[in-house]
């Protein structure tokens, strides 16, 4: 797989996608009150968040997360309400 | 005078939408999301529902539906849009309104009629109504929660474009809002479904003034048209 006349490379990224500071978390919140009766008493600060993987092929790193990014700003998270951050890691190639 | 009733696959409510417009003189019909045209339309309601299934996020995946374009292009140019529940989420992700719906402060899907306050006549969804009325409307959902950042809650407040406020508020939404507009005050979006309130056998025929304010707010831009 080649982009132009460079060689891509494959990349994992793990999109992590968590409640802006200020939203409500009411899963978070109702998983951490739940904690208690199973004798969990020393927990605090439970987020719930999504998770999404994908594999894109890029000349490399920067522009990898720079197509992964537009991706969240555009589709897979909204601004308005949720926080991501964006994890890659290079696959061996095919 | 038409209104387009835009339906997604997963839209559940526009043959409700349809009946109760119809049974007020208007000319309504669906629009499948696919089409990238509206026609001569004089209004749009994308009405309520779980459009494409609501993956992601409710509307996300919605908003890039060929149909939007010109859902867009008619809210620009001043054409009453009015988005229902379902119809509000999509609105919002489309950026046509400001803010976002999250879940319900409680985490229940909410199922019940509640009391709704019209804050301004100054919207195409309220333009027959008087500010102070209090409308029983059903409301159906499990992302109603509105919530924006201050600066927009600011503007909102300070343009008059808070539409209804909920009288005792079901589901944690900031400020209690249950519907606002855009700058232009055509876009409407409001978790409150109108055309279930529509008819006393349902329950609730307070609804009617909001539908009827739609279509005179149709008529109006028909006779200019």
């Amino acid at each position: 797989m080649t982009v132009g006349t460079i060689a891509a490379v494959r990349y994992e990224a793990r999109v992590e996608i968590t409640h802006l500071p200020g939203i409500a978390d009411p899963q978070g919140a109702t998983i951490e009150r739940s904690l208690p009766a199973l004798g969990y008493r020393n927990v605090s600060q439970v987020s719930v968040g999504k998770s999404i993987r994908l594999v894109v092929e890029a000349a490399d790193e920067d522009a990898a997360r720079s197509q992964v990014d537009e991706m969240c700003q555009r589709l897979l998270a909204n601004p308005v309400i949720e926080a991501y951050e964006i994890h890659l890691t290079a696959l061996a190639s095919a | 005078m038409r209104i387009a009733v835009v339906t997604f696959p997963g839209t559940n409510c526009e043959l409700d939408v349809v009946w109760a417009l119809e049974q007020l003189g208007g000319d309504a019909e669906q629009v499948w999301h696919t089409q990238p045209k509206l026609g001569g339309v004089d209004a749009v309601v994308v009405p309520g529902g779980f459009a494409h299934g609501d993956y992601l996020r409710t509307g996300a995946i919605a908003r890039f539906s060929p149909v939007m374009g010109a859902v867009s292009a008619f809210a620009t140019s001043g054409g009453p849009v009015v988005g229902i529940c379902n119809g509000f989420q999509v609105l919002t992700e489309a950026g046509l309104l400001p803010g976002a719906l999250q879940k319900n402060a409680d985490l229940k899907f909410l199922c019940e009629t509640v009391a709704c306050r019209v804050e301004t006549s100054d919207s195409s969804l309220t333009a027959l109504a008087t500010p102070g009325d209090v409308l029983r409307l059903p409301i159906n959902h499990f992302e109603g929660n509105y919530v924006c950042d201050e600066a927009t809650l600011r503007r909102l407040r300070d343009d008059d474009r808070v539409v209804l406020r909920y009288v005792r508020n079901p589901n944690g939404s900031l400020d209690d809002i249950a519907g606002i507009c855009n700058e232009g005050r055509n876009v409407v979006g409001l978790m409150p479904h109108p055309e279930r309130a529509s008819d006393p056998i349902l329950g609730s025929a307070d609804g009617e003034i909001l539908l009827r304010s739609l279509l005179a707010t149709a008529q109006q831009r028909a006779a200019v048209a």
